[in-house]
């Protein structure tokens, strides 16, 4: 089948603005659009960029608005978008070239939630115990690929960089329902100032575009309801 | 261009180069350089487990993981390096738990473990849960958890830095020159020790479960500065990719009680591996596939196998093999169970197959998977030159890109990740304590000089050439005669069409003549690089008149221990010479034997 692709392009050493271009190929259903941009590199315009590394939907390179939807290039299918596909960079970051966005805004927000095991406890000599429940509570946030598709699906982060976004959100729940980790309470404080988890006005817009299935918007409830209730459950 | 100086220099940021980063940046100043950013590595598709003799469940020993490590590699694994390796292995997951990974727990709340390939009780011979899993993205949470612990430490990181060449002054390493992507822009650098951490070549072959990324930058790298790769006609297929594509599913899917279903129906690893079946090591089965697929046994005539991980499946071969819960009870699981066990599996099958595991056969083929050779180092990281495993000052190898050699001619899965772990480490306090007493060699007045002439040559080219036909031609070739099966005449076809192509590739050039991300300029690049190593490997494999693990001839189908019971070292000469010399294995208390699972 003859699939079109729309591609945002912009190349800041030679354009004054963006714009988009279209490239015909020939294409089957089952081919991710990420073949498809391979294809349009190799074959019709190698100035194409963009990042892409494992190719199945793990090391989160590949984030792009696909068709309007906020989606990994990688997991998304041409039987899932149809012949006529539209490719943009992710929105709310900056735009560096073609389809790769300035991702350092976003790491800063997710690093400053603290997203790192902290305990005052000794180490044991073995490993420290955990039950399967306790192990199962925070199992859904573990997922996280850090690919951006969430906070920049979020209107509360385009309207301001300086909210810390669902995915550094979801980083801080991983941590403070870990029952082997300490520092809820500094978490829960970060997340309870003007930037944090108040700017989130339950759009679910992230757990929809979350490719890994992360129940989102549940898991920043979990952390509200945390900071207004100071328990952990 | 711009000039840093660290006394360490890690390349590379999956688990290698993070805990190598880690434990140098603890006594020495370290910065970790990487191309994609960190949590983009390839370390992070690694699904099911980290093998460890813990013990958790059931009587395990480190003695036992070594003795399956080294049958495992088909007695080419030098065993001082494994047993240190096995040894080290149990107290390095209880470093990762400390790190706060969140492994999954069996009911008492210890690390749970689950069986995997060619992993035994080495006194009933039956396969022992060895591999202690996070889900079926146990990789994932070792990168994320050496990240955090990165972050929690302060590293350095340059993120998107493309490492293109290695500076040596007077035969030790001196630094690193890299490639900013975001501008373009040279960067020098100069540091006492460089570690490599770059992770595997994989892309070489057609099907592969590889990262875009895995383009062996790093042994390009030490082969350009006239240092020899080790082993690396060894590489591993995978028993079960995802039919075209590649994806890896993990043999944690066996190790749940999965088997493999040939065209008619018949679990066809009995007749290969009558005692662990379908837990044979990855060699074996991959090869009693293609057996299957030649005789006629494909599914519907095809390229292709099963895999079924159906409850229905796993508890009647369960019932049939005599494998019980740990409590004796027989086995019973349900697919919410699977699905719970193996999310990303379910995941990658309903994504790209519509195929759902829980009621369905999931149709597989092997895939490129692992590098066996790399970097020669020591069982420290550091790397050696030559044969007499002289080594080569304030330069270490970690990881995938490395050849301790712990995996010999074929790795058992589970032990990718210990492996990094293990020697990550090590590489970084053997770094650091060589930064300590060392200091900064004197560079050249242009140490860019050559890593200059690399990228001027692609921009200068005549570009007749089309660098996509040449990787695919590279692919094909290397999968079909470069392959599981191999012989002496398939392989001297895949040396031509790769030396062609090598010609081919001078004339490739780039169109984005842009400073700013040239992904295109890089990619090339990397072609590059799997075009040399391609040709290395093929010449490696041609030399070894025997079949060994990942190596396997149909015209020498025997393994030969009196000839090559030993380590290829291979130079890539300035003339364009290949040149091969030969190592012994360490051989410590296991005399090699035949191998039978």
């Amino acid at each position: 089948m003859e699939v079109t692709l729309k591609i945002f392009r912009y190349n800041p050493e030679t354009d004054k603005k963006p714009s988009y271009k279209s490239y015909k190929l020939d294409a089957n259903e089952m081919d991710r659009v990420l073949d498809l941009l391979e294809k349009v590199k190799g074959y019709q315009d190698g100035t194409l960029s963009f990042r892409r590394s494992c190719a199945h939907g793990i090391c989160g390179s590949d984030a792009m608005r696909i068709n309007g939807m906020n989606r990994l290039a990688c997991k998304t299918l041409i039987r899932d978008v149809g012949t006529r596909v539209t490719v943009e960079p992710i929105l709310g970051l900056p735009v560096l070239k073609d389809l790769i966005v300035d991702m350092e805004p976003f790491f800063d927000n997710f690093r400053s939630v603290k997203p790192w095991f902290i305990t005052a406890d000794p180490e044991p000599e073995k490993e420290r115990y955990q039950s399967p429940e306790a192990r199962a509570r925070f199992d859904d946030t573990t997922k996280c690929i850090l690919c951006a598709c969430c906070t920049t699906s979020c209107p509360s982060f385009w309207g301001s960089e300086k909210y810390v976004g669902p995915a550094a959100i979801v980083a801080a729940h991983r941590f403070i329902f870990d029952d082997r980790d300490q520092a809820a309470a500094e978490r829960l404080q970060i997340l309870n100032e003007a930037t944090g988890v108040h700017r989130c006005h339950t759009i679910f817009n992230c757990t929809m575009a979350c490719p890994r299935e992360i129940q989102i918007t549940k898991a920043i409830g979990e952390v509200k309801m945390a900071i207004s209730t100071g328990i952990l459950d | 261009m711009k000039t840093h100086q660290f006394e360490v220099l890690v390349v590379g940021a999956g688990g290698a180069g993070l805990m190598a980063g880690l434990y140098a940046s603890r006594t020495a100043k370290t910065a970790i350089i990487t191309k994609l950013y960190p949590t983009r590595s390839h370390t992070g598709t690694a699904q099911g487990g980290i093998g460890a003799a813990l013990g958790s469940q059931e009587e395990d020993r480190p003695e036992w993981h070594t003795y399956d490590t080294i049958k495992g590699s088909d007695y080419l694994g030098d065993q001082d390096a494994i047993e240190f390796m096995c040894n080290e292995a149990v107290q390095a997951v209880y470093e990762l738990e400390h790190m706060g990974l969140p492994f999954d727990r069996t009911p008492d709340g210890k690390i749970s473990q689950r069986p995997f390939g060619g992993h035994t009780n080495n006194i009933t011979g039956k396969p022992v849960r060895r591999a202690c899993h996070a889900a079926d993205r146990t990789g994932h949470m070792i990168l994320q958890t050496l990240y955090q612990q990165c972050m929690k430490n302060n590293v350095t990181f340059f993120d998107e830095f493309q490492a293109i060449d290695l500076l040596m002054v007077d035969g030790a390493a001196a630094g690193v020159v890299a490639v900013e992507l975001a501008t373009g822009e040279m960067h020098v650098f100069h540091a006492k020790s460089v570690i490599f951490a770059t992770g595997g070549h994989g892309r070489i072959w057609e099907i592969t479960s590889n990262a875009y990324a895995f383009t062996g930058d790093g042994p390009s790298m030490i082969m350009r500065r006239g240092l020899p790769l080790e082993d690396l006609e060894f590489f591993q297929f995978h028993p079960t990719g995802i039919y075209k594509l590649g994806i890896l599913i993990t043999e944690g899917v066996r190790g749940e009680g999965g088997v493999l279903i040939n065209g008619k129906g018949e679990r066809f690893m009995e007749k290969y591996a009558p005692k662990v079946k379908d837990l044979a090591s990855r060699d074996v089965v991959s090869r009693a596939i293609y057996m299957e697929i030649r005789n006629g046994n494909g599914a519907n005539g095809q390229n292709y196998v099963y895999l079924d991980v159906r409850p229905e499946s796993v508890n009647k071969y369960a019932a049939a093999d005599g494998r019980l819960n740990l409590d004796g009870t027989p086995l019973n699981v349900t697919g919410e169970e699977i699905l719970a066990k193996l999310p990303d599996i379910v995941d990658f099958c309903r994504v790209y197959l519509g195929v759902d595991p829980i009621t369905q056969l999931m149709p597989i083929q092997p895939t490129a998977h692992y590098a066996m050779g790399g970097i020669p180092t020591n069982m420290y990281g550091e790397a050696i030159s030559d044969e007499n495993n002289t080594l080569v000052p304030g330069l270490y190898a970690a990881g995938e890109c490395g050849c301790v050699s712990v995996h010999g001619a074929n790795r058992l899965g589970t032990n990718s990740l210990l492996d990094l772990v293990v020697f990550g480490k090590h590489a970084g306090l053997k770094a650091a304590e060589y930064a300590r007493g060392a200091s900064f060699k004197t560079l050249p007045d242009d140490p860019t000089e050559f890593a200059r002439a690399q990228l001027e040559r692609i921009r200068q080219a005549d570009g007749t050439e089309n660098v996509f036909d040449i990787a695919t031609k590279m692919k094909k070739i290397m999968f079909d005669d470069m392959g599981i099966f191999r012989s002496g005449k398939g392989m001297q076809n895949a040396l031509e069409v790769i030396r062609d192509l090598k010609r081919r590739y001078q004339h490739v050039t780039v169109t984005d003549t842009g400073k700013i991300f040239n992904m295109e300029m890089m990619n090339v690049w990397e072609l590059g690089n799997l075009l040399d190593l391609a040709e290395l490997t093929t010449v490696a494999a041609i030399a070894r008149t025997e079949s060994r693990g990942g190596h396997s001839r149909e015209d020498y189908p025997e393994r030969d221990d009196k000839q090559w019971l030993k380590h290829s070292l291979a130079w890539a000469r300035e003339d364009g010479r290949i040149e091969l010399k030969y190592k012994p294995v360490v051989i410590t208390r296991f005399e090699p034997k035949l191998r039978t699972y």
